[in-house]
Parts: structure tokens; C-alpha cells; sequence
């Protein structure tokens, strides 16, 4: 068959590949996608969003079972959880349709199937009705994506042990679960399970829940993980996971544990097998493909973004480098991604927001550091909420009133971090932020405080 | 038919506001498309100002001898009978004079050109032309002019906080704690905005005080011990953009020695000639400069950041020497042009530079450029890169030094050729094979003519 000739061809259209296609074609470019599932990539069919979904569920769930504090008495509650993952299914159904709406107006040719680079021009897209050549007159993108990791010795069956994306499928919920790595994924998934009545058992390798983010945050969250009967170890390594008891037991260097199921949340690796990349020379770098600061592979024309393109393993950071990828093909100037930059969300209750340095590697890094921190608990808003866990820390440096970084746990954290990352982009200090009016009352008052209270005058605590 | 604004215009890509030296044009006159409406003093060079539409000059809002920002409505053409009143009226409130203080604001990258250097003695000699920038800020005395009003203070003058700065909150404290001045800054961010990385590349180069206050040791009355003369626009200009050379461009020098006895040779036979333009030695380094560049593309390129630019063809910067500073016209496709040519068109763009009416297009885009100090009796001495260049050349005078041959002991021309160059762009062997190819064709200068 002829060879279909595209400017750009793209293969994986997860976040990173989708928007990467659509401002190619908003410059003018010709766009060929592959996909070998569905489109939008892991973020909207198996991770991000359905578990979002998931998680508003488990948030319901929540409000009903202390609907009493608003004065509403609740009776014959009853929580389905294969209910909550039909709705999860059906949220990412409508996105993964809203990402074909979005090809089809932007004139992007999608082609199911396996996307192989056959050279630095060239992708064959081995699908269910045959082959098909793709040649790409300037630039072929990889992006396609990651998939969870395992220990060594441990294989996922998605029956007993699962990974997420076992986990957002599975309509049956276990009656007891051993959650491995408690990062973002292994805390979403804990939440979810307990506010359905899971027993959950979270294990962390490194001393503490949500390893990346201050310790503060950490310690906060693993309070209210705790009290909501989430059993914690911290500083366990897991040596083997067999089947048995319950249905599997895990060996760890502090016993055995066993439950129904153990969710594997230890990580992501980059999809790099299979793709055509080693005979082409791609250079890797751990396991991730290496790129330049415009996206481009070690092989000219050839691009790489998103999760196969390195940590961190974000949806939003793939975005950004598929817009950095496109504009340097069509021959504009980007702006390289700011890595340093890149605001880390978990949408556990309460939420965990964080962008830039820690209070901890502020001080590594040689930095004199003034700290500022809000207790929700001092925000009239999420009081009337009844949202009052959590706290707003601010790292600045002493001098200058750099912001460093900015860590909420709390409600809507992920929403209030921006206010932070737009001023960390703006090069705003301290000033800038307590010159900015804040509307009253709202969470985001508590952004204000911390940065006074980096100051020393925060109002009202 | 349209009523056409006349806007004050954006001459260069650093000027913020112009001073109207005078109209040439009055109220009341007719204009065509193209018609030199009046004179505009720059940081840069005064400027021609073109009209861009037909009709009739109704009003003129910026009288000369004031200033106006880049933009400001500063004249009217229309026909007789369009109402310009409204028009007229809403520059009444906003324009006339730009904010006293207009200053500079974050250079952007392209094209501010001179290089510090003395102000220098205007010589008969026509032969070289093109004195230009040594190192340092060693400015010898010149006599003390009566301090002009505000207009040429203006980038000097004005404390911080006007606003006019583009710079983030953060690069502002650390400029204001580190003692940089802002104002003569590169900006980085989006629109030439300064950052963060802009004042701590600046903040390793003291050099900018210094260079900014050129001393004074001519007599004033007595018992004055000194007196702060404020810069030109030109003056300052160079004050604020050569630390910006020096100091984030890693300048590195190559020095060769190129017999000239040949060339001098040539150059007497040619200006022998009837009816032929005179050649000056500067003409003969211009031209093999930029038939060695064509073959060394990898001089005649500029640092992109992520990129460096590999230029095809050759603009070739030239310093011109002026009382009040320097200027460095750019003569472009030098690769293209014959040995007359050159001599021609760098001879009038020196005159022009002079006189200070230089077009704007004649401002910046040099790939490259050459700095000859020749008629000074200068041995050798190198010359600070003009942004966004990635090389320039620095020659002497030519001298007669004894050399050894093959018989022995004699006499011969030489010129030292230094040629700085980023070595963010190039390597030292790049530069000396590019300066290898140079020097030999001054040795063998028919290779220039053909």
C-alpha cells in the first residue's frame, strides 16, 4: 500500500501526543496519530480522569456518612462501587470522544493500531485491518507514554495483584488490599478503596507517605490517612508477594501481611520496547528516552514527549512538551519546558498540592529560608466547609523573597497551587503575593496567609 | 482620502523615544508617500523621517528640539478638509513631550552596535577610514561642553521606579541588593523582560559603573575639581551595551601578523588608476574578510541560544569613529561586492555615519565586523564582539618592521590582525584558520580582485 505522506506523524496520542497533534495542526502542519488504544493515552481512559472520577465518588461517600454535621440525617445509605467505576468508565468514555472531536476538527488523521519507527521517517502502523506506512516529511514524535512498574519477582496477573490499571477497571472491590508505594497513585487508590470500606494496608520503601513532598505534608497526611482506619508502614521493603491466605501474602523485612488483593503502585516505566528505537540509535538515559530542551531524540527529526521522555511523569508536563515540540518543528521559538516549575498534585483527601523546593532541599541547597504556614483550620471559608484539614507553607528565601516553594494539603489544594505557580513563572516575590487583593472569603486567603506569615505578619492567626 | 498619523517611529530596536531636531516639512505643506518629513535624534544616529501617506502636513504636535516615545502621535497629514480635530485633541492630552526620563528599557538581543571606544580625532587621511573600538573606558579628555539640557541626560538621569525598566519583581531585588543596574541589563524574558538570570549574569561584570560616567579633566574654572557631564544618547548607549558584551559573550583572541607588502603594493597601483575609486587598506581587510568568511561560514554566525545561527551571506559591520563615540554601519553583502564597490559604499557610509544620517536599515544585521585603529600608529589591540555577533576583527596600523627571509634581514609591511571571537560559537582553530586565510590573501591580494 501506498505510504500516506503527513508533515508530522505521532505516535500515542495520551496528553502528551494530543496536544502535541492539535498545535502542529493549528500551525499549519499536516498531523498523522497513532494509537493502539484509545485516544487520549493513559491520563483519560486509565488514569488522571477515572480515577478523578473515582475519587469525587469516594468524596461523596464521605460528605454522606458526616452528613450529620450539616444537621442532614441520612438513612439506607448505600455506597456501589461497581456503580462508581460504570461512572469512572463513562467519564473517561466521554473524553477519550471529546480528544477524536478535537482530531477531527483540527483535520488530524488518527490511525488505530501499533506504531513502529521503521527509520527516522518512517512509521508502520500495524493495525486490525493490516499495515499501513506513515511517512513523515518533518518530524515523527514519540509519545508513547509509560506503564506500571513491578518489584523484581513480582508479576502483575490484574487478578490478585493488580496494578492501577487492574484497579480502575475492576468492578468488584476486595474486602482487604495491601497498597505498594504510597505516592500518588498508592494514596488515590487507598483513599478510594477506604472510603468504600476497604481494608487498606498502604506500604511505603522511604520513611513516610507521599515521599516527594514536605515532610510537613507528609506528616499531615498520614494523620488523616490514619484516623481514617488506613493502616501506615513506612520504612518497609518488600521482599516478596506470593500467593496465599487471604489470597496473597506479602513478605516484607517487618513480617507478613496478607489480603485479597495488593495494588503494585511502585511506579511507571517508559514504554520504549517495541517502538522501533533501538535500531534507529535513540540514545536512553535510565530507562527514559533523552531529549533536548526542544524535545528532540539524539536522532534528527525524530522527537520524544511525555512520560517516555523522563520524569516527572506528568500529564501536564507532557502537555507542555508536546506545545514546546510542535512549535520547534513548524520552526518557531519555544520557550523549554521549566522543569523547575511543574506543580505535583494528589487528590487524596485532603488534597496535596506542591510546586518548586521543599523546606528540606531549599535548606540543601545552600538557600536561607523564611517559612510561612496557614492552618485551614484559621480560613473562615474552610471552616464554613467543614474543610479545616491541612495548611498552606510557603518557602521563600530570606533575602530576596524568592518563592521556592509553595505546599498545600488541604481542600482544593490543587486548585490553589496555581496562584503560586503563575507567580514562580512571573518571577513574583513574597510582595507581590500579599500586594495581590484576595477575595474573602475563600481558600485561597490561606495562600495569602502563608506568604504574611513567611513575613511575620500573617492577620489572621 | 485617509488621515495618516505621523507616528514618532521605532529607528532602533533599543530606542524608546527620539528628539525632533527639526521639521523639514511645514504646516501646510504637501506630501507624497516617501517625502522626508523631519529629523530625529536616536541614541543611535539622527535618522531621516519618511512619511508613509499623502496630504497635506496639518498639524505638527512635537515641536523641534522636544522629545517623543516610540509611537506617539507627533504630526498630522490629511487632506485639506478631513477633521483631524479629535485626533488632534487626544494627542493634546497624551503626547507631546515623552516622560522626561525616557530611558532605555531591557535591550533586546539584536543589534545595539558600538563598542566602547574614545572618542576620536576626525584625520585627512582618507586611507583608513574606520577607526574603532579598543578595550576600556579609558576615554582621554575632551573639552567641556556647557551641559546640554535634559534631552541628552535622559538615559542617565532618572532614579529607579519610573517604571520603565521591564524587569520581574525578583530580578529587581537582587538587582537593587546586588547593586546592578537595571538599566543596563540585557532582558532574556518574554519581550526583552529582565529576569532573574539577566541581573546575576550581570552582577559578575562590575564593569558598568565605570563605564558609564566618562571622566573629565579639562580645565573648568578654577577650583572646580570635577564636573559630571551628562552622556549622549550615544554615550550611554555604549556604556549599557558593551558590559553586555564582555561580559556574558566568553570573548577569546586570536593575533596573527599578515604581510602587507604586496597589498601596499597593490593598493598604490590601484589608486594609480584614472577614474577608479580610491582604496584604502581597510577596503583590501574588508574584502578579504569577507571572501574568507564565505569559506569559514562557521565565523559568520551569531549564538542562539539553543542554536547558532550560520550566516550565508556577509553583513559586514565597519566601526565608524565619531567625536561623541562610535557607530558601526553595516555594509551588507559584503560577499558579493567587488573590491570598488566596497570602497565606495564603506566610504559613504563612514561619511554618512559622520554626519549622522544614516538610514535605519543601515544600523544593525552585520554578521561580522572590523575595527580598524591604522591611522592611530596603533601596534595591535583587540576589540570587544557586538552582540549578536560571533566574531570581530580588530586591525592595526600597517608599519614597517624588519623581517627575516630567506636572504636575511629586510624591511617589509605588516599588520596585526586580531580577531575576537564567542567562543560559545567557535573554537580558537576555527578563528585562526579563518585568520590563516585572511592574512594569506593580503599576502597574495589578487586573489581579491578576482
Amino acid at each position: 500500500m501506498a505510504a500516506q505522506a503527513f508533515d508530522v506523524v505521532i505516535v500515542g496520542t495520551g496528553p502528551g501526543g494530543y496536544v502535541c497533534a492539535i498545535r502542529a495542526a493549528q500551525l499549519g502542519l499536516s498531523v498523522g496519530v497513532v494509537e493502539d488504544d484509545r485516544p487520549g493515552g493513559v491520563c483519560l481512559n486509565w488514569g488522571c480522569i477515572p480515577t478523578k472520577a473515582l475519587l469525587r465518588n469516594a468524596e461523596v461517600v464521605h460528605l454522606l456518612e458526616r452528613a450529620e454535621t450539616f444537621g442532614i440525617t441520612v438513612q439506607g445509605m448505600q455506597a456501589d462501587y461497581a456503580a462508581a467505576v460504570q461512572r469512572s468508565r463513562g467519564v473517561a468514555d466521554r473524553m477519550a470522544k471529546g480528544v477524536e472531536f478535537l482530531f477531527r476538527k483540527n483535520k488530524i488523521t488518527l490511525f488505530p493500531g501499533t506504531g513502529v519507527l521503521r527509520n527516522r521517517t518512517t512509521v508502520e502502523v500495524k493495525g486490525t485491518s493490516g499495515t499501513e506506512t506513515l511517512e513523515a516529511r518533518r518530524a515523527v514524535i514519540v509519545a508513547t507514554g509509560s506503564e506500571p512498574k513491578s518489584l523484581p519477582n513480582v508479576t502483575i496477573d490484574e487478578k490478585t495483584v493488580i496494578s492501577s490499571n487492574g484497579a480502575v477497571r475492576n468492578e468488584a472491590k476486595p474486602k482487604s488490599i495491601i497498597v505498594i508505594g504510597a505516592g500518588a497513585v498508592g494514596v488515590e487508590f487507598a483513599d478510594v478503596y477506604r472510603s468504600y470500606g476497604v481494608e487498606v494496608t498502604l506500604l511505603e520503601a522511604l520513611d513516610r507517605v507521599v515521599p516527594i513532598e514536605d515532610a510537613e505534608v507528609s506528616a499531615q497526611l498520614a494523620r488523616n490517612l490514619s484516623r481514617r482506619g488506613i493502616q501506615i508502614k513506612t520504612g518497609v521493603k518488600v521482599s516478596a508477594v506470593k500467593a496465599g491466605g487471604a489470597g496473597v501474602v506479602v513478605e516484607t523485612d517487618g513480617g507478613k501481611l496478607e489480603a485479597e488483593q495488593v495494588l503494585m503502585a511502585v511506579g511507571r516505566a517508559a514504554r520504549v520496547k517495541g517502538v522501533g528505537l533501538e535500531p534507529l540509535g535513540i540514545t536512553l538515559d535510565r530507562g527514559f528516552v533523552k531529549v533536548s530542551p526542544t524535545m528532540e531524540t539524539s536522532v534528527k527529526g525524530v522527537y520524544a514527549i511525555g512520560d517516555v521522555a523522563g520524569p516527572p511523569l506528568l500529564a501536564h508536563k507532557a502537555m507542555a512538551e508536546g506545545v514546546v515540540a510542535a512549535e520547534a518543528i513548524a520552526g518557531k521559538s519555544p520557550r523549554p519546558v521549566d522543569y523547575g516549575n511543574v506543580p505535583s498534585c494528589t487528590y487524596c483527601r485532603p488534597q496535596v498540592a506542591s510546586i518548586g523546593l521543599t523546606e528540606a532541599k531549599a535548606r540543601e541547597n545552600g538557600r536561607e529560608v523564611s517559612v510561612g504556614k496557614f492552618p485551614f483550620t484559621a480560613s473562615g471559608k474552610a471552616v464554613a466547609m467543614a474543610e479545616t484539614d491541612g495548611f498552606v507553607k510557603v518557602v521563600a528565601d530570606k533575602k530576596t523573597g524568592e518563592i521556592l516553594g509553595a505546599h498545600i494539603i488541604g481542600p482544593e489544594a490543587t486548585e490553589i497551587i496555581h496562584e503560586f505557580a503563575v507567580g514562580r513563572t512571573l518571577e513574583a516575590t513574597l510582595e507581590e503575593i500579599i500586594h495581590t487583593i484576595h477575595a474573602h472569603p475563600t481558600l485561597s486567603e490561606a495562600a495569602l496567609e502563608a506568604t504574611l506569615a513567611a513575613l511575620g505578619h500573617a492577620i489572621h492567626i | 482620502m485617509a488621515v495618516t498619523k505621523v507616528q514618532m517611529p521605532k529607528l532602533s530596536e533599543a530606542m524608546e523615544s527620539g528628539k525632533i531636531i527639526k521639521w523639514l516639512k511645514n504646516e501646510g505643506d504637501r506630501i507624497q508617500s516617501g517625502d522626508i518629513l523631519a529629523e530625529v535624534e536616536t541614541d543611535k544616529a539622527d535618522v531621516e523621517m519618511e512619511a508613509f501617506g499623502a496630504g497635506v502636513l496639518r498639524k505638527i504636535l512635537v515641536p523641534a528640539g522636544e522629545k517623543a516615545a516610540v509611537g506617539a502621535l507627533i504630526g498630522v497629514i490629511a487632506e485639506p478638509n478631513d477633521d483631524i480635530g479629535g485626533l488632534v485633541s487626544q494627542a493634546a492630552g497624551a503626547a507631546p513631550a515623552a516622560p522626561a526620563a525616557a530611558k532605555p528599557s531591557a535591550p533586546s538581543e539584536e543589534s545595539r552596535r558600538p563598542a566602547a571606544v574614545p572618542p576620536q580625532p576626525r584625520r585627512e587621511d582618507h586611507a583608513e577610514r574606520s577607526p574603532s573600538p579598543s578595550r576600556g573606558p579609558d576615554a582621554p579628555a575632551r573639552a567641556v561642553a556647557p551641559a546640554q539640557p535634559a534631552v541628552t541626560a535622559s538615559p542617565a538621569a532618572g532614579g529607579a521606579g519610573d517604571g520603565r525598566v521591564k524587569a520581574s519583581p525578583l530580578a529587581r531585588k537582587i538587582a537593587a541588593q546586588s547593586g546592578v543596574d537595571l538599566k543596563l541589563v540585557h532582558g532574556s524574558g518574554p519581550g526583552g523582560r529582565i529576569v532573574r538570570r539577566d541581573v546575576e549574569a550581570a552582577g559578575t561584570a562590575p564593569a558598568t559603573a565605570a563605564a558609564t560616567a566618562a571622566p573629565q579633566r579639562a580645565p573648568a574654572a578654577p577650583g572646580v575639581e570635577f564636573e559630571d557631564v551628562p552622556l549622549t544618547p550615544m554615550r550611554a548607549t555604549i556604556a549599557k551595551r558593551m558590559p553586555l558584551s564582555k561580559a556574558p559573550v566568553p570573548h577569546f583572541y586570536v593575533t596573527s601578523e599578515a604581510p602587507m607588502d604586496a597589498a601596499w603594493a597593490l593598493r598604490e597601483e590601484l589608486n594609480g588608476l584614472e577614474g577608479q575609486p580610491k582604496i584604502s587598506v581597510n577596503d583590501l581587510v574588508v574584502r578579504a574578510c569577507a571572501v574568507a568568511l564565505l569559506k569559514h561560514p562557521g565565523v559568520n554566525a551569531s549564538f542562539q541560544g539553543e542554536s547558532i545561527r550560520v550566516f550565508h551571506r556577509v553583513h559586514m559591520g565597519i566601526a565608524v569613529a565619531l567625536e561623541e563615540g562610535l557607530i558601526t554601519p553595516v555594509l551588507r553583502d559584503a560577499h558579493a561586492k567587488s573590491l570598488a564597490q566596497l570602497a565606495v559604499e564603506s566610504r559613504d557610509l563612514a561619511e554618512r555615519a559622520r554626519q549622522r544620517k544614516l538610514r535605519t536599515q543601515e544600523l544593525s544585521g552585520a554578521t561580522f565586523s572590523i575595527s580598524n585603529l591604522g591611522m592611530f600608529d596603533v601596534a595591535d589591540f583587540s576589540a570587544i564582539i557586538n552582540p549578536p555577533e560571533g566574531a570581530i576583527l580588530a586591525v592595526g596600523s600597517v608599519r614597517k618592521v624588519p623581517v627575516v627571509t630567506d636572504e636575511g634581514l629586510g624591511v617589509g609591511r605588516r599588520v596585526a590582525l586580531t580577531l575576537s571571537c564567542d567562543h560559545r560559537v567557535m573554537d580558537g582553530a576555527m578563528g585562526a584558520r579563518f585568520l590563516q586565510d585572511v592574512k594569506r590573501l593580503l599576502e597574495e591580494p589578487l586573489r581579491l580582485l578576482v
